[in-house]
C-alpha cells in the first residue's frame, strides 16, 4: 500500500502552545474499549494508539506497526486466516516501561473477555491472538478473512498497557484506576480529566515520532451547543477545532465570514436514506407488526417502489437543506472510491412516477389518493425529530400528493426512536410504519458488515428482541449468497465487485432510498493543519496537528 | 422553640423523602430511552455487549429490585455508577460542585446585593422616578428568559466587541494575578445573565415587604420621635421587612447547588445543571437519580430551615 507523503513541517518536538479544541459532547470516559460514542474515542486517542490508523482515502497508515502488513512480504497469509503484524520497537508506554507484544495479546485478552464487558468486544471475540516475538504479533482467524484490518485498527484497536489493565481484566474492569487516567503510548500525556467537561493532557517528550507532537499541551472542552461551537472557531477564534457541526450550512456559510477559521468537510460511510417496509406494520401476527410472515400490501409492488423513488426530490434536499453537509446520491455505499457503483442513477420526475402507477393499475379515486383493488396508496413516513428530516418530509410529502400518494409524517423524539427499548413501539428497529428515514453508518472503510442490514437472517423479529440489524426485513437468497461469498472471497478486485453489486441490488430493487451521503464536518481555526478522515477518529493522526507560522 | 417540635419536624423529613425518592425512581424508569441505545444502534457493536451491559448493570431486574437496591446503597453512602462515565456517582458531582458553588453563588450574591438596596429606596419613595426605573427594569428582568439575555450578551461581549470569552472553563491554565484576572472575566457574563434574572424577582419582593411595614402605626411613633429618617428606616423598617425576605433567600438557596441547567449549557459551565442535562440527554439514570434527589434533600433541609429562621426572627410565631 502506497503511503501519502507527509504534509507535516514542524522541525522540533514542541513550542506550540497551547491547542484547545471543544467537543459538544465532552468525552464521558477515557478508556477506549468502554467508549459508548465517538466522543470517547476521540478522547483517548490523544493517549493511546492503535498498531494502524485510516487515512481519508481509507488507506491503513501504520502508527504503532513498522509496516502495514501485504501480501509480498507473507505478513498476509495467502489463504486470508492470518495477518502478522511487526511492532515498532523502542516505544514506552507514558510510565517509561516498554511497549512490546505482551501488550497487544493482552489488548485482545481484555476486550474479547464478555466479562469486562468492552464495547469492542465484537472486533476481538471471534479472533485469537498469538506473540511470535517480542515485537511480532499475528492475528488468526477461523475462515478466510478478506477484511482483516478490524482487531487493533483504528477507532477500536487502541492498544492498553498489560502492566496496569493485567489485574482489572474481567468482572473487576469496572475498578480499574488507570480507566480515569490513562496511561498510553500517544503523544500527550494525561494531566487531568472531567467526565463530560475537559480532558486536559501534557507533551510526551518521549513520543515516537521525530519532531512531534507540535503543540506544548491540549485542552479538550466539553459541553453546549453545535451552532456556538462552530461561533467559538470560526467567528470569535477562541478555540482552534470544533468537533461534529450539526449545524445547517447556511450557518456556517454566515459564520465563516467571521475570516477566523474554515469548514472542513470530509467524504465517509454516513447515508442518510429512506426505508420501504417489506412487511406489514398494520397487522399484528403472534405479538409483533411488520413481521416476517406478512408482506407489505402496496410497497411489494416494484412499481409502487420505484414511483416512490421519483418522488424524493434529492436535488432539493441537497440545494436547500444540507447544503456542503449533504451530497445527493443513488448509491447506499458511496465510499470509498473503490465500492462505489458507477451504474446507479436517481431522477425526480412527477409525471413518470404519476405514469409508472397509471400502467400498473393504480387509479385515482374520488379523493385524489391512488388505489387498486381497493389498496390505497396512503403511508405513514417516520423519522426522529429533527429539522433537516423534518423538511425532507415535507419535500417528499408534496411531490407524492401532486402524483396521488398520501403521506402521513410522523416524527419521533430521537432518544426513543433510536433506542432498543423492546416496550416502545416508535424505536426504528421495531419499523411499524411503511417509510422511516434515518441515518446509518458505515464505520469502516469497508462495507462488508455494513451490507449485513440486508441479509435475511439479520431481519429485525420480536424472536431477536428487534436486534437484528435488517429493519426493511427485506429477504433475497441471492443477496445472502453474494454476501457470504464476500466474506471470505481473497481476491480484493473479486469481492469489491461483489460488494458493489449488493449496493446496486438494495438500490435498483428500492429497498432504500438513499438520500443524501453526509459527510464529517469539522470547524478549524485558520491557522491549524489537521488533516480529517471519515473513517477514524477526529484525533486519528492528532500527533500531525499543527498551527502554520 | 421547643425541642419537640424540632424533632417532629426533623421525623417527617424521612417519609417525604422516601416518598420524593419513590416518585423520581418511578419517573425515570417509565421515561423512554435506554443507556445502551448508542450501542444497540452501532452495526460494530454486537447485541450481546449491550445485554451483556444491561444485565451487569443490573437494567434487566424489575423496578422495584433496582429501587430496592437503589435505596440500600444510598444508605450505606453509595450514590450509585454512571453508566456513561463507569464512575461513581458521588466523585462526578463533587467535581462539578466547586464551579457550580462559585459561579450560581456568585450570581445569587450579586442579586441579593442588588435587589436589597433597589428595593428598599424604591419603597421609601414609592411612584417615583426611580421607583419607576426600578420596577420596570424589573420587570423587564425577569420576563426576559436567560437563553436570551445570555445569547444578547454573547454577541455584544464575544462576536462584536471582542472582549469576554464565551466558553467557561474550570481549569484556566494561568497563575497569580493572571488568573484572577481570566476568571472574573469568564464569570462576567453567566454570573451577570443568572443575577440579574433572579435579583429582579427579589426586588419587587423587597419593595413591597418594605412597603407593607412602612405603613405601620410604630413607624410613624419613631417618626414623631424624633429619630433621623435613615436610621427610621434601617433600624425599626428594614429589619422587620426582611424576615418575609430572608426565609424567601432560604428556599432559594438549593439552586445554588442545583445549578442552572440552561445559564450553564449557554456559557458551558460545567457545573451540576449542565451534568444534569447531559446525563438526562445520555439517559445515564444512576446520575439523574443522584443529583435529583441531592436536589430534593436539600429543598426540603432549607425549608425546615427557613421554618427555624422565621421563628427565631420573629419572636411572635410561636411552635409547639
Amino acid at each position: 500500500m502506497a503511503q501519502p507523503k507527509s504534509m507535516y513541517k514542524p522541525t522540533k518536538r514542541g513550542g506550540g502552545g497551547l491547542l484547545k479544541v471543544l467537543w459538544w459532547q465532552g468525552a464521558t470516559l477515557l478508556n477506549p474499549h468502554f467508549a459508548v460514542g465517538t466522543k470517547d474515542q476521540d478522547g483517548s486517542r490523544f493517549f493511546y494508539e492503535p498498531l494502524a490508523s485510516w487515512d481519508a482515502d481509507g488507506n491503513l497508515k501504520p502508527v504503532l506497526a513498522v509496516s502495514i502488513p501485504g501480501r509480498e512480504d507473507g505478513t498476509l497469509a495467502p489463504d486470508g486466516k492470518s495477518v502478522t503484524w511487526k511492532l515498532k520497537q523502542g516505544v514506552t508506554w507514558h510510565d517509561g516501561k516498554p511497549f512490546t507484544a505482551d501488550d497487544v495479546v493482552f489488548t485482545w485478552e481484555y476486550a474479547k473477555n464478555p466479562a469486562t464487558a468492552a464495547t469492542t468486544n465484537g472486533t476481538y471475540k471471534d479472533v485469537k491472538v498469538e506473540k511470535v516475538d517480542q515485537y511480532t504479533v499475528k492475528v488468526m482467524f477461523e475462515k478466510p478473512t478478506p477484511f482483516w484490518a478490524d482487531a487493533f485498527v483504528s477507532t477500536r484497536g487502541m492498544i492498553i498497557p498489560k502492566h496496569l489493565f493485567a489485574d482489572y481484566s474481567g468482572d473487576k474492569s469496572r475498578d480499574a484506576p488507570t480507566n480515569l487516567k490513562p496511561i498510553g503510548t500517544g503523544p500527550y500525556k494525561f494531566k487531568d480529566f472531567k467526565p463530560g467537561d475537559m480532558v486536559s493532557g501534557d507533551i510526551n517528550m518521549n513520543y515516537h515520532m521525530d519532531n512531534r507532537p507540535y503543540f506544548d499541551s491540549f485542552e479538550m472542552k466539553g459541553g453546549g451547543d453545535a451552532v456556538s461551537a462552530a461561533r467559538a472557531v470560526l467567528q470569535t477564534g477562541e478555540f482552534d477545532f470544533a468537533w461534529n457541526m450539526q449545524v445547517e450550512d447556511e450557518i456556517l456559510l454566515r459564520l465563516e465570514k467571521g475570516g477566523k477559521g474554515r469548514v472542513s468537510i470530509s467524504p465517509g460511510g454516513n447515508i442518510e436514506h429512506i426505508q420501504l417496509n417489506t412487511t406489514d406494520p398494520s397487522v399484528e401476527v403472534d405479538g409483533e407488526r411488520s413481521s416476517l410472515k406478512t408482506k407489505h400490501p402496496t410497497l411489494s409492488d416494484p412499481a409502487v417502489r420505484e414511483a416512490l423513488s421519483m418522488l424524493v426530490d434529492k436535488a432539493s434536499v441537497e440545494k436547500f437543506i444540507y447544503g456542503r453537509t449533504g451530497n445527493a446520491t443513488a448509491n447506499f455505499v458511496n465510499n470509498p472510491e473503490k465500492f462505489r457503483s458507477k451504474t446507479t442513477k436517481y431522477e425526480f420526475n412527477v409525471d413518470k412516477a404519476a405514469d409508472l402507477l397509471e400502467k400498473a393499475g393504480w387509479k385515482k379515486g374520488s379523493d385524489g389518493i391512488r388505489e387498486k383493488g381497493g389498496k390505497k396508496l396512503k403511508f405513514v413516513f417516520q423519522t426522529s425529530i429533527n429539522q433537516p428530516r423534518q423538511k425532507t418530509q415535507a419535500i417528499v410529502k408534496q411531490a407524492c400528493q401532486k402524483a396521488g400518494i398520501d403521506i402521513e409524517v410522523k416524527a419521533v423524539t430521537a432518544s426513543v426512536f433510536f433506542s432498543s427499548d423492546v416496550a416502545n413501539p416508535d424505536t426504528y428497529t421495531k419499523f411499524y410504519c411503511d417509510l422511516q428515514m434515518y441515518t446509518t453508518t458505515m464505520t469502516q472503510p469497508d462495507p462488508e458488515v455494513f451490507m449485513l442490514q440486508f441479509r435475511s437472517d439479520e431481519a429485525a423479529t420480536k424472536e431477536n428482541k428487534w436486534q437484528g440489524r435488517n429493519i426493511t426485513r427485506w429477504r433475497n437468497q441471492e443477496y445472502d449468497d453474494i454476501h457470504k461469498a464476500a466474506t471470505v472471497e481473497i481476491d480484493p478486485v473479486k469481492r469489491a465487485a461483489m460488494l458493489i453489486k449488493l449496493n446496486e441490488m438494495v438500490v435498483n430493487d428500492f429497498v432504500v432510498i438513499a438520500v443524501v451521503a453526509r459527510p464529517a464536518v469539522q470547524a478549524l481555526s485558520n491557522k491549524l493543519v489537521a488533516q480529517m478522515s471519515g473513517w477514524d477518529n477526529n484525533t486519528w493522526d492528532i500527533q500531525d496537528w499543527y498551527k502554520e507560522a | 422553640m421547643s425541642r419537640q417540635y424540632l424533632i417532629r419536624r426533623l421525623l417527617i423529613m424521612i417519609p417525604s423523602l422516601l416518598g420524593i425518592s419513590l416518585i423520581l425512581f418511578s419517573v425515570l424508569a417509565l421515561a423512554p430511552g435506554d443507556p445502551f441505545g448508542e450501542l444497540a444502534s452501532n452495526p460494530a457493536i454486537p447485541p450481546e455487549v449491550a445485554a451483556a451491559l444491561r444485565a451487569k448493570f443490573g437494567l434487566d431486574d424489575p423496578v422495584w429490585t433496582r429501587y430496592l437496591h437503589w435505596i440500600n446503597a444510598m444508605f450505606h453512602g453509595d450514590w450509585g455508577f454512571s453508566f456513561n462515565s463507569r464512575m461513581d456517582v458521588d466523585t462526578l458531582i463533587m467535581q462539578r460542585l466547586p464551579t457550580t458553588l462559585i459561579v450560581i453563588g456568585a450570581a445569587q450574591f450579586l442579586a441579593i446585593v442588588v435587589a436589597l438596596p433597589v428595593g428598599v429606596l424604591a419603597a421609601t419613595k414609592p411612584y417615583s422616578v426611580f421607583d419607576q426605573v426600578a420596577n420596570t427594569l424589573a420587570f423587564m428582568g425577569f420576563s426576559l428568559p436567560t437563553f436570551f439575555t445570555g445569547l444578547l450578551l454573547i454577541l455584544l461581549f464575544s462576536v462584536k466587541l471582542e472582549w469576554l470569552p464565551i466558553v467557561y472553563r474550570a481549569d484556566l491554565n494561568a497563575t497569580g494575578a493572571q488568573w484572577y484576572w481570566e476568571q472574573f472575566k469568564q464569570m462576567i457574563m453567566p454570573v451577570t445573565v443568572l443575577g440579574l434574572f433572579q435579583g429582579a424577582s427579589l426586588v419587587r419582593y423587597v419593595r413591597s415587604a418594605v412597603l407593607d411595614v412602612i405603613k405601620l402605626d410604630y413607624v410613624t411613633t419613631a417618626r414623631s420621635k424624633g429619630i433621623g429618617e435613615r436610621a427610621v428606616i434601617m433600624k425599626h423598617v428594614v429589619r422587620t421587612a426582611l424576615i418575609p425576605v430572608v426565609t424567601l433567600v432560604a428556599l432559594q438557596l438549593p439552586i445554588v447547588f442545583g445549578g442552572a441547567i440552561v445559564t450553564e449549557q449557554i456559557f458551558r459551565v460545567p457545573g451540576i445543571g449542565s451534568l444534569l442535562i447531559a446525563s438526562m440527554l445520555s439517559n445515564d439514570t444512576p446520575v439523574v437519580m443522584a443529583v435529583t434527589f441531592v436536589i430534593s434533600i436539600l429543598v426540603v433541609l432549607f425549608n425546615f430551615i427557613a421554618d427555624i429562621l422565621y421563628g427565631w426572627l420573629d419572636p411572635r410565631i410561636a411552635y409547639r
